[in-house]
């Protein structure tokens, strides 16, 4: 048995060492090994986290990529006809689902050209960057440089290449520049709430990249959230009376959109990806952050303080959350593609990763896209926008004087309006089917 | 700052005259709402939201015999005097009685009775007191004395359910209300999400619990924040309410503490975040399945238990036989701080161990 005081001299120590005496301490430490190989030294980062100096670089690599890996099969993500979008900001997590998801593509690749009949395809890898500059005007001084650098770093990239489309986020207003940017400030402007300006330019920036998405013929997007952003997310959604969504947001999947969300680096924390851009030099731009005064912020500055409590903290956040019933749409929909290789579909089927897409039993929020519970409808029809909307989205970003609703429905971006009257043509139906969604047998949509 | 729910102008100029009425002078800001309001109508829409959380939640039955939990505390001595005053004011045809426990923590619980005690003249409500001496042999003092300040919490918080409980059989009360206010129902969901109980997660947020058990409890404050209950009795001009309010000399640094703290700087920020954070609570998409634990009772004592011996039991006989970490999450030494990882364990509990709650605060 080793012995750990220093300077032991029992007789227990004789004989267990070839050099002498009993220098246990320097034994152990030229003996430590990486815990899964066993044969190479392990990291140390020295960042004061968990499992510093357990691991190898190689190990600790494969274990990251590993989980990428299990993410996008287990989850159907990435099939070889697909062609996926990939959103970065230029942050350590997006880097890191770009990195991985070119080594996938390369991989393919690889595969395709070795394989005699060619009958897998490579899937198409493209990558979008959201330019912020027009609602955060501090950040257009460093923007141009980060955009080059953006530029650069998606043609090193390749081969395969990739296109880069720079999306300025007022461009769901139009592709008029100086009318979008206008309307942007207009619409930032009457909102009151801090926070809930914050999330309102969170929901333009997905629909600027589902545009982007859609327009140039990706058929899915990939967001590089990890643990840490989502256990941040748990939180602000339960203070924001968004219980009832937000099982929708934190699963791998993500269909209600026209282009499916999905979310490969779900299982990795936020650790394991800064460690991994150190060790592989995966350079990031940080874009200047202005300051942030809402709920947001103090829910990260939160979640860091129980991080330095316990560091598996945010695991355990996630791990609860996902105890949460997710919804139909958390799972790659079936669509009628008779371009899927016929082994893809089969798998599919075999293991239940899609779901029928006619099935449409929730009503969404026009402005976060959230599910709508049926607790959630005002008594009076008064106004067909605020009837539509989550009483999260009512509270924090929709004008609190019913005058000025109108007013405020017009400087909405068109596709957000648009669902507004969708909502309500379809209203008798959607309540219909509430009443007696309680006696449908329901198959696997609310099976665990 | 957010923009506040005020529905006077806040820009410049004094204030003008109070939101509901329209007549008196505002003297205080709603906690809730950021009104500005005058003392009568603030402790007019207090009790009224309370009438209103009683009446839509069908708490109570008229010629129901309801005993109120009543610590001494702010939020028991609050109840007790709304409670006796809404059910005359509406005629609710209750039988009220206070039931109070004394866990024998000289220094404190012993002040607090003496406010309980006084509780009883002052609104005419019979009081019964059940100490943990009689039903276990042993009180807080000296069970900190064997096992000292980690865990102790545990053992109070499990002694002091099954007390409220033999307490309520015995004035043959038909449900027991406890002082549970928004404020700590918003921490219990906050808890159960960081701790994993997914289970607890969808329960905590009923206002009455324990339905199909020895005795249903209810929490007519859900509702009510901290800080009104605080503001209340200075409203209340009828009579002055007199309460003990100091912490437990035995309270630990409690993992709950880091939910307060967030949640009294969320309230600063918006104040209707703590009734967002029980909505969401509410909204969870929890599947049945995992809501109750197989119910039975104990071998030992005949109590309610989803094991075969309940946990006071488990945690009496650890006591009696010197083993004070019977019953005690599952890892042993597996730190020395304080008392944040009483059941807290990396290696997690099989043992569904009952929510332990600060000392000085009622269990569920």
């Amino acid at each position: 048995m080793a012995c750990n005081s220093s300077g032991c001299e029992s007789g227990g120590c004789y004989g267990r060492e070839k050099d002498n005496g009993c220098k246990v301490v320097d034994v152990k430490e030229t003996v430590r090994l990486c815990v899964k190989c066993k044969s190479n030294e392990p990291m140390t980062f020295g960042d004061g986290g968990s499992d510093d100096g357990r691991f190898c670089a190689e190990c600790f690599r494969s274990n990251v990529y590993g989980k990428f890996r299990l993410a996008v099969t287990s989850h159907a993500m990435i099939t070889p006809s697909d062609n996926v979008l990939v959103a970065f900001s230029g942050g350590s997590s997006s880097r890191v689902a770009l990195q991985f998801v070119h080594e996938l593509q390369v991989k393919a690749l690889k595969n395709y050209e070795a394989s005699r009949d060619r009958s897998l395809p490579v899937f198409g890898v493209g990558v979008a960057f959201v330019d912020e500059s027009a609602a955060y005007p501090s950040l257009s001084g460093g923007m141009s440089d980060a955009i080059a650098w953006v530029r650069s770093t998606v043609l090193s990239l390749s081969p395969p290449e990739k296109d880069l489309h720079v999306v300025p986020i007022e461009s769901v207003f139009g592709s008029d520049s100086v009318e979008a940017r206008d309307r942007l400030v207009k619409l930032l402007d009457s909102v009151s709430d801090e926070t809930g300006k914050e999330d309102l330019l969170l929901h333009l920036k997905m629909l600027s990249l589902q545009k982007v998405a859609s327009e140039n013929g990706y058929n899915r997007l990939v967001v590089g959230s990890c643990t840490s952003r989502l256990a941040s997310h748990v939180l602000t959604a339960t203070v924001k009376g968004r219980g009832y969504s937000l099982s929708a947001d934190i699963q791998h999947v993500d269909a209600r959109w026209k282009v499916p969300i999905v979310l490969p680096l779900r299982d990795c924390v936020w650790q394991e990806i800064t460690r991994l851009c150190h060790l592989d030099g995966l350079k990031t731009v940080e874009l200047a952050r202005h300051p942030q005064s809402g709920i947001n912020d103090l829910v990260s500055s939160f979640v860091a303080l129980l991080q330095e409590e316990n560091p598996s903290r945010e695991c355990t956040i996630v791990r609860t959350a996902a105890k949460l019933t997710p919804f139909y749409f958390n799972k790659i929909p079936e669509t009628d593609d008779s371009c899927v290789p016929m082994a893809t579909q089969r798998r599919l089927k075999k293991f239940n990763l899609k779901y029928d897409g006619s099935m449409t039993t929730e009503a969404f929020c026009p402005i976060c896209n959230g599910p709508l519970n049926g607790s959630d409808s005002s008594e009076d029809e008064s106004d067909a926008l605020y009837d539509a909307c989550c009483s999260s989205c009512r509270f924090q970003i929709l004008p609190q004087e019913p005058s000025s609703l109108d007013h405020f429905g017009s400087l909405l971006p068109h596709h957000m309006i648009s669902q507004v009257k969708h909502h309500q043509k379809f209203d008798s139906q959607t309540y219909l089917r509430e009443k007696i969604k309680d006696c449908l047998l329901l198959d696997d949509e609310e099976a665990v | 700052m957010e923009r506040g729910e005020a529905k006077s102008k806040k820009a410049g100029g004094p204030p003008r005259l109070c939101c509901i009425c329209n007549e008196r002078r505002p003297v205080l800001k709603r906690p809730k709402t950021l009104q500005q309001i005058c003392r009568e109508c603030f402790y007019e829409v207090f009790e009224e939201e309370i009438h209103q959380a009683i009446v839509n939640n069908g708490l109570f039955k008229s010629g129901e015999r309801v005993a109120i939990g009543a610590s001494g505390g702010k939020d028991s001595t609050v109840l007790a005097y709304v409670l006796s005053e809404l059910n005359r004011r509406y005629s609710y045809g209750l039988d009220l009685f206070l039931l109070s426990i004394d866990e024998g923590i000289t220094g404190y619980r012993d002040d607090s009775l003496e406010t309980v005690k006084r509780n009883e003249l002052q609104y005419g409500l019979p009081l019964q007191i059940l100490s943990y001496k009689d039903l276990y042999g042993w009180t807080m003092d000296d069970i900190v004395k064997m096992i000292g300040l980690k865990n102790n919490c545990t053992f109070c918080g499990v002694f002091r359910r099954q007390a409220l409980d033999r307490g309520a059989a015995l004035l043959k009360v038909d449900k027991l209300v406890t002082g549970h206010n928004a404020d700590d129902i918003a921490e219990t969901v906050l808890l159960n999400i960081l701790r994993g109980d997914i289970a607890r997660l969808s329960r905590c947020t009923s206002i009455t619990t324990g339905e199909d058990g020895p005795i249903p409890r209810c929490k007519p404050f859900k509702y009510t924040y901290e800080k009104e209950i605080v503001i209340y009795p200075f409203c209340c001009f009828k009579s002055s309410l007199d309460y003990f309010s100091t912490e437990c000399i035995y309270s630990p640094n409690a993992y709950r503490g880091f939910a307060r703290e967030f949640i009294k700087d969320l309230e600063r920020l918006r104040p209707r975040a703590i009734l967002d954070i029980i909505k969401s609570g509410e909204d969870f998409r929890i599947a049945t399945t995992t809501k109750m634990p197989e119910q039975g009772t104990c071998e030992r004592c005949g109590y309610i238990s989803s094991q075969k011996w309940c946990k006071a039991c488990v945690l009496l006989d650890g006591l009696n036989r010197g083993l004070p970490k019977m019953g005690i999450g599952r890892a042993r030494g597996g730190g020395v701080n304080g008392g944040d990882h009483k059941k807290e364990t990396k290696a997690g509990s099989t043992v569904k161990t009952l929510e332990s709650k600060q000392c000085g605060s009622l269990d569920f």
